[in-house]
């Protein structure tokens, strides 16, 4: 280090360090020289945790993973133990699944694009984007009663089907009957009609943000040539998802390695050419109107095909509370199913997903027990993040700030 | 490329080295010598009809009570369950691994569209260690500083293995099966010393469901 250098720290209580990040910066002047990130102040140690509590205790600490992208993290869990376990949940269940997961990606994207821009100095879009997430945690909360930790995926399907009506405003002191008839217009039908309503207008929605941004001179000027990572070094330092995509590698879990049902489904892939922050932001804008299309192939299906989202067999899934009524074994299999859990096969998998933010995995250990032996899970922002050092050295201490935002990092997943 | 196909051209790739199928279930499963891993990892990256260019992430397991349970499924009639609360720390490694860390490699193809993973076992000297293959995909860094950190297996070659999850002048190997859950330390704000201070922990684990191994039919 010479004199001229100068060692800055970034963190850990910083709005754009999006969550608890701490950088240890070696700056020349305004140039940053080195980072060093110092993660792990979110450390729960959710995969020790996980193996001292049978399997389907810990989906709900899967949410609590990447707390912007909630249900992905859970399908990769509830992935891992049906491939041990050797079964298939019926495809309505994966039709909701796969239909939540992209309700997932936009919940992520859409907080990702705000957040970037306030980073940036886009102030208004950050409030465009929170109104329609409103939205899609409306239907996390009409589907399993939670708007964030939603824990609504089992193995062998999905907690409970779709509901038939959504959740209304209710008029007070404070709120007109005029008002609240204007908020619930399209919560008068079932969580698909909602979902629908909303997937019409989405599109439009998504042309006002790039108005906003694309051509935006001072957008261009914070991100265009900024962390420029050519594809080679991309697969190098591990990257996934929309950061590879960036870099101009066609790879698409969902098209490439398909689950669930995608292979059905009609989508693109959006590829970027430069690899910098800018084509970073325009794949994963794409992404958000192909996860639109995606979501409105699944109501379509789900509309057409009613029927159970669950296994039938009780030993995974809870028995119904009318069968235990007069079933003995039901009822054996409810207490068994409850107090212990069930045994999972001796074995190794690995199951991984397309999230919104990468490639995020699963590797679940069993010895035959009713808790995973090992637990680790892969996180698509754990390998980014790594990357920040090599994607910063040599641009100014401002840019820092774009790629922080580009990486798109929750510390949940980081730090597990 | 499906999977036999896969299987036969990594098998005619690595015929020179010990090499063990232990599972083609899911995605196939080699085990490895560990002084053979970068010489095979070096193959799998540059061969162009193997081309593993991505290393997807990297696992330590302790296999210290594999196979252990806190009830007696079988016997149990005669002579009812026991509690399963008491905290028992097992000494004696399991006979069937004579090695207790393993370190599981995720591998991806691209070009190729497959996965691959890799196991194999540390150096029995302690501290456990593995060569690194940080020279071979440089995502290995924080996946290489993340195992030594939570399971204290050391990376030989690795250019900068610190700590990484843990909080500073954390002791010890969080992830390892004989680290209590409940860890040794806890933090409390003092009001007479007016600092943070450390003291052993006032909380005791108690698992709530007994860990139980089935056979299942």
């Amino acid at each position: 280090m010479t004199e001229s250098n100068l060692s800055l720290n970034f963190g850990p209580q910083h709005p754009a360090a999006h969550g608890v990040l701490r950088l240890i910066m070696e700056l020349d002047g305004e140039v940053v020289k080195k980072l060093d990130p110092h993660i792990g102040l979110l450390h729960r140690g959710t995969e020790k945790l996980a193996e001292i509590k049978p399997f389907n205790h810990s989906i709900g600490y899967m949410d609590r993973m990447d707390y912007v992208s909630m249900m992905c993290c859970e399908h990769s869990y509830v992935l891992a133990i049906e491939r041990l376990l050797n079964i298939t949940p019926p495809k309505r269940a994966q039709y909701i699944r796969v239909m939540f997961d992209e309700i997932t990606r936009l919940l992520n994207h859409l907080l990702w694009l705000g957040a970037h821009g306030l980073d940036i100095g886009a102030m208004a879009l950050f409030l465009y984007c929170f109104r329609e997430r409103e939205d899609l945690l409306d239907c996390y909360e009409a589907v399993s009663g939670a708007r964030m930790h939603a824990t609504y995926y089992r193995p062998g399907g999905v907690y409970r089907d779709l509901p038939d009506e959504m959740p209304k405003y209710l008029s007070n002191r404070y709120i007109s009957e005029k008002k609240v008839k204007q908020l619930n217009y399209n919560r008068e039908g079932s969580l698909l009609d909602f979902i629908e309503d909303f997937t019409d207008r989405f599109p439009s929605l998504i042309n006002e943000y790039e108005t906003l941004l694309t051509d935006n001179r001072i957008w261009k000027q914070r991100t265009v040539d900024i962390g420029i990572v050519s594809p080679e070094r991309a697969k190098d330092l591990g990257f996934s998802g929309p950061m590879l995509r960036g870099s101009g590698i066609e790879w698409d879990l969902r098209r490439k390695q398909p689950y669930e049902v995608y292979d059905e489904l009609e989508f693109l892939i959006p590829v970027g050419s430069n690899g910098d922050c800018y084509d970073r932001y325009l794949v994963r804008v794409e992404e958000m109107r192909q996860s639109n299309k995606i979501i409105q192939q699944c109501i379509k299906w789900l509309r057409d095909n009613p029927g159970s989202v669950m296994i039938d067999d009780n030993k995974y899934a809870s028995p119904k509370r009318e069968q235990m009524k007069h079933d003995m074994e039901s009822l054996i299999y409810h207490f068994k199913l409850f107090t212990e859990g069930y045994s999972v096969p001796k074995g190794e998998v690995y199951a991984a997903i397309e999230h919104p933010k990468g490639e995020f995995g699963v590797f679940l250990m069993s010895d035959g027990a009713n808790k995973p032996y090992r637990m680790k899970v892969r996180a698509p922002s754990f390998a980014h993040l790594a990357a920040i050092d090599e994607m910063s050295k040599g641009h100014m201490l401002a840019d820092v700030v774009s790629i922080i935002g580009t990486l798109d990092i929750v510390f949940g997943e980081i730090d597990r | 490329m499906d999977k036999d196909n896969q299987i036969k051209i990594i098998n005619g790739k690595l015929s020179e080295f010990s090499l063990l199928l232990l599972s083609s279930d899911h995605d196939p499963l080699y085990q490895l010598e560990q002084s053979d891993l970068v010489k095979i990892c070096k193959i799998l990256k540059k061969d162009q009809e193997l081309d593993y260019s991505i290393l997807i992430d990297i696992c330590a397991v302790d296999y210290l009570t594999y196979g252990h349970a806190d009830w007696k499924t079988n016997d149990a009639t005669k002579t009812g369950y026991s509690r399963a609360v008491e905290h028992k720390i097992i000494a004696d490694v399991d006979e069937e691994f004579p090695d207790r860390f393993a370190i599981f490699y995720q591998l991806l193809s691209i070009s190729k569209n497959t996965r691959l993973t890799l196991k194999t076992f540390t150096t029995k000297a302690n501290p456990p260690s593995v060569p690194s293959v940080n020279k071979i995909w440089n995502s290995a860094n924080w996946f290489e500083r993340e195992a030594f950190d939570l399971m204290g297996v050391h990376f030989k070659g690795h250019p900068d293995l610190r700590r990484i999850l843990t909080d500073y002048g954390f002791i010890g190997h969080p992830f390892r099966k004989d680290f209590p859950t409940n860890g040794n330390l806890e933090v409390i704000y003092d009001e007479n010393k007016e600092q943070v201070v450390y003291k052993p922990v006032s909380i005791s684990t108690r698992p709530t469901v007994p860990r139980v191994i089935r056979k299942n039919d």
